[in-house]
């Protein structure tokens, strides 16, 4: 299709007569951007999309850059705390009974371990990646729902804190980041520290259900025009897929920890068998999400590998619909996994044969995609470049995660190592290397346009080795101590098993690891202050957010983009294709149809506010308090309800009324 | 990089009702992740039930009559409903403002009869898991009953000021009208799990 195609008549939406319909107050129109020259753009715009100035300015900020900026700093700080936990944790493990930690701190340790890293790391990351990412690659200038997304990083912070808190205090969980009752039941979990991983998991729910459903809309209705669904860039694909599956899967824990809560709280009997309830329950509810949660955490990242192969094999990704498609396929697999989680608990055998049959068929899709990054590498022209090594790194360790994967959902011997060590490095190879490495290269690639400066090369280099190295030493050990038999969630081991030097080993390559990330962490400083100047578009991709300045203004791009291929950038290399006749005093983007994005309605998007915030500590003070009482539920309903109505009540702007 | 203006745009309209909204998707959204918390919560009762032989475990009866005149009132309620957005679409204010006042009181009508629902359950909570799955059934419902109402009020409210005459108000409306509906809908598999399905068996 050609960009004169969108503009023929056959295209545009009927006329329609809604300013002047029905009971409406006349628009205000104000100036638009056509025939306007740069500068002049450039003033209004800039005046138009700013955030304001001051602290509270700075708190009732709503650009999805901003937000996005601060959740990935916020992500990145829980990283370095999960991955302190497991430094002294692997401290304590590197010689047997060593007298560092006691059980009970051990139990927090790996419990605060798995929850950050699960829930306060993975999954805000790679969805704040998206924040940040996916209006500019779709062309649009704000996220769908603005406020709605500062109001899901206010209530990710305060479930961050609340964990973090209660951890100083001694009161953290410490019944394994699954939670599994009963031991985390109100018989067997007493004090406050089952509650707390109750109400953390709540907070940070809240917030990934909230991104999610902003990601889908701004996906599905704000495309820039032309953006039919074949040229939707595979990094949005993914993070459209990976939405989907948080508003299926995050709903469900949610319940279980709802569920629990209420056992613990007000005595109903949901997970007791005493009284006609069931603890398995528990394990269906928590595994229907708890394996989503695993492409929920990969699918972005197979997006960023998507994103960087094309880059720098410099063509098109080979395959588009494959991947499209194994994309969706994986989405909708991972909700027929879930039992092989279970395969310990005695299901009837013919289930546990189809939930067998379905992990491994899992492994197709995935096959596919592998098929065609190869594909693109081997047919194009590679240039590596720290973010391509990295990517490389994800193809080795994953492949290695996947095997023992495919080892587990057999039966028997998922019966054999089940709770070893085993499984343990299983996970880290499938998490690390399917979503932190991709992450890592991901960070490398797209660090210029976040902040106009380059990250060190030669500095990069040391990190991926660094992290190679480290990982390896750490994790492909702990497969063989796990056939020897060390189980799990121990916090020392006696001498005689003669487990000492490969766990002295596992420390040393954990503490190595560990200190990849010092590298990274300084040359993330370094870069920021002292890097090269990047440029828009420092590594000739082909995607919409290279198309504007690094790091991008405000209102992410003077005039909207009209896209005719999947790789635009490529595709025009004189000039771009764009869009005119916004108003350049309101906030005004294009919302357009949801298969062939024809520009549909000039919409509105919402200013600033210190609504969300303040909601956002109505509501988290709600869950905090509801730890103790259940009547914070109503205590709590009404600043919940002020601040919702100050959040949407209009205040008289442009934005509010059309 | 260099622009070239490919298409005009000034003449799109600034709102617009139903799917072409992004508030309507939004909704859509919500609706999506809620009813599958409802369908998860549903499961779980129903898995419950089948795990045990005795299902409702020996505990009374409940007295349906509570919950079928919440049912009624709320089936009723569609009508007006969907007449209120066809006026939302003409973007006509005087017959929206009468709408909204009705669907207000249509909502506070099922509130004030599921006040006496909880009771004729004839068990507590904390009595036995099916007590327990019953309140939790009721009570997911009714959250979303009270939301949905104070919603419906604040925006009636909202349509007697000055902010009414606006089109982004009238897609309010609409979308006031699609989640109304949702709630509704889910009543009915939850109205019948409580009451009849244990009959059956
Ligand atoms: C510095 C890197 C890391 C090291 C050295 C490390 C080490 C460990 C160790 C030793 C355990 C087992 C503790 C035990 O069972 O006694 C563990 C558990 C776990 N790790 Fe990591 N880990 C690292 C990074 C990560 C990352 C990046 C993730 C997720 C994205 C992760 C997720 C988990 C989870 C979910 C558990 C299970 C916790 C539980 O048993 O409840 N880890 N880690
Ligand atoms: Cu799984």
């Amino acid at each position: 299709m050609s960009s004169a195609d969108l503009t023929s008549e056959r295209d545009l939406p009927p006329e329609r007569e809604a300013t002047t319909r029905g009971d409406l107050v006349p628009e205000r129109d104000g100036p638009r951007d056509t025939g306007m020259d740069d500068a002049s753009l450039h003033r209004w715009l800039a005046r138009t999309w700013r955030t304001p100035p001051g602290i509270i300015g700075a708190l009732s900020s709503v650009d999805h850059k901003v937000i996005a900026r601060r959740y990935l700093i916020t992500a990145f700080l829980f990283l370095c705390l999960g991955g302190l936990n497991a430094v002294v944790m692997r401290i304590q493990l590197s010689g047997p009974q060593r007298g560092l930690i006691g059980p009970d701190l051990y139990n927090q340790l790996f419990t605060m371990h798995g929850v950050t890293m699960m829930f306060l790391f993975a999954v805000p990351i790679v969805q704040a990646t998206g924040i940040y990412l996916v209006p500019l690659m779709v062309g649009t200038r704000n996220i769908a729902f603005p406020r709605l997304n500062a109001f899901s990083y206010w209530v990710y912070v305060s479930g961050g804190l609340f964990a973090w808190v209660s951890f100083a205090l001694s009161m953290a969980p410490d019944v394994g980041w699954f939670a599994y009752v009963p031991l985390s039941g109100p018989e067997y979990g007493p004090g406050k520290r089952a509650d707390v991983w109750a109400q953390m998991i709540t907070y940070t729910e809240v917030s990934s259900l909230a991104v999610a459903v902003a990601t889908i809309v701004t996906v599905l209705k704000q495309r820039a025009p032309g953006m039919s669904l074949d040229k939707i860039p595979l990094y949005v694909w993914a993070l459209l897929v990976t939405s989907f599956v948080v508003v299926f899967a995050m709903p469900a824990v949610m319940i279980t920890s709802t569920f629990l809560i209420l056992d613990r709280l007000v005595g109903t009997h949901i997970f007791n068998p005493a009284e006609g309830g069931d603890a398995l329950l528990f394990q269906h509810l928590f595994w229907f999400f708890g394996h989503p949660e695993v492409y929920i955490i990969f699918l972005p990242a197979t997006g960023m590998v998507s994103a960087i192969i094309p880059a720098f094999a410099r063509r098109p990704a080979f395959g588009h619909l494959g991947l499209v498609l194994s994309l969706i396929a994986v989405g909708f697999l991972s909700f027929g996994l879930w039992v092989h989680h279970m395969f310990a608990t005695g299901l009837p055998k013919l289930g546990a044969s189809f939930f067998t049959a379905s992990s491994m068929l899992i492994a197709i899709p995935n096959g596919v995609q592998i098929f065609c990054w190869l594909a693109t590498l081997w047919d194009g022209r590679p240039v590596i470049r720290t973010p391509l090594l990295f990517v490389l790194g994800f193809f080795f360790t994953f492949v290695i995660g996947g095997l023992t994967g495919v080892m587990l959902a057999s039966v028997p011997l998922d019966l054999q190592v089940h709770d070893t060590y085993f499984v343990v490095a299983h996970f880290h190879y499938v998490l690390i290397g399917g979503s932190v490495f991709p992450l890592l290269g991901a960070a490398y690639f797209w660090f210029p346009k976040i902040t106009g400066r380059m990250m060190s090369e030669r500095l990069g280099r040391w990190h991926f080795w660094l992290a190679m190295i480290g990982f390896n030493a750490a994790f492909f050990p702990m497969h063989i101590v796990g056939l020897w038999g060390m189980p799990r969630r121990v916090y020392t081991y006696p001498a005689e098993l003669g487990w000492g030097n490969i766990n002295l080993f596992i420390s040393a390559g954990a503490v190595l690891f560990f200190l990849s990330f010092v590298l990274f962490a300084f040359n993330l400083v370094h870069g920021a202050l002292r890097g090269a100047p990047a440029g828009d578009n420092p590594w000739d991709a082909g995607t919409l957010e290279w198309a504007t300045s690094s790091p991008p203004p405000s209102y992410n791009f003077a005039r909207i983009p009209v896209v005719t291929n999947v790789e635009p950038l490529w595709a025009e290399r004189e000039a771009l294709a764009v869009a005119t006749g916004l108003r350049v005093d309101a906030r005004e983007l294009i919302i357009s149809t949801v298969a062939e994005a024809h520009p549909d309605i000039r919409e509105k998007s919402a200013t600033p506010s210190i609504w969300p915030l303040l909601a956002a500590i109505a509501v988290g003070g709600t869950f905090l308090y509801s730890i103790f009482t259940p009547w914070a539920i109503v205590w709590g309903a009404a600043p919940i309800a002020i601040t919702l109505i100050g959040w949407f009540w209009p205040k008289g702007d442009p934005e509010d009324e059309e | 990089m260099n622009q070239r203006p490919a298409l005009d745009i000034s003449d799109l309209p600034t709102f617009g009702h139903g799917p072409r909204s992004p508030t309507w998707w939004g909704t859509l959204g919500f609706m999506a992740l809620e009813g599958t918390g409802f369908a998860l919560a549903a499961g779980a009762y129903l898995y419950l039930a089948t795990l045990w032989p005795n299902w409702r475990l020996s505990a009374p009866e409940p007295n349906h009559w509570p919950g079928t005149i919440v049912t009624l009132l709320l089936i009723v309620s569609l009508v007006p409903n969907h007449i209120l957005n066809g006026y939302a679409k003409q973007c006509a204010i005087g017959p929206v403002r009468i709408g909204m006042v009705v669907m207000s009181l249509l909502g506070i009508a099922p509130l004030i009869v599921r006040w006496f629902e909880f009771p004729a359950l004839n068990i507590y909570w904390d009595t036995n898991a099916y007590g327990s799955m019953l309140w939790v059934l009721l009570g997911l419902h009714s959250t979303h009953l009270i939301t949905d109402v104070g919603d419906t009020i604040v925006l009636t409210v909202l349509m007697f000021t000055r902010h009414g005459y606006s089109g982004r108000r009238f897609g309010d409306v609409g979308d006031n009208v699609f989640y109304w509906d949702f709630v509704v809908l889910t009543w009915i598999p939850i109205y019948l799990l409580i009451y009849w399905v244990p009959r059956l068996g």
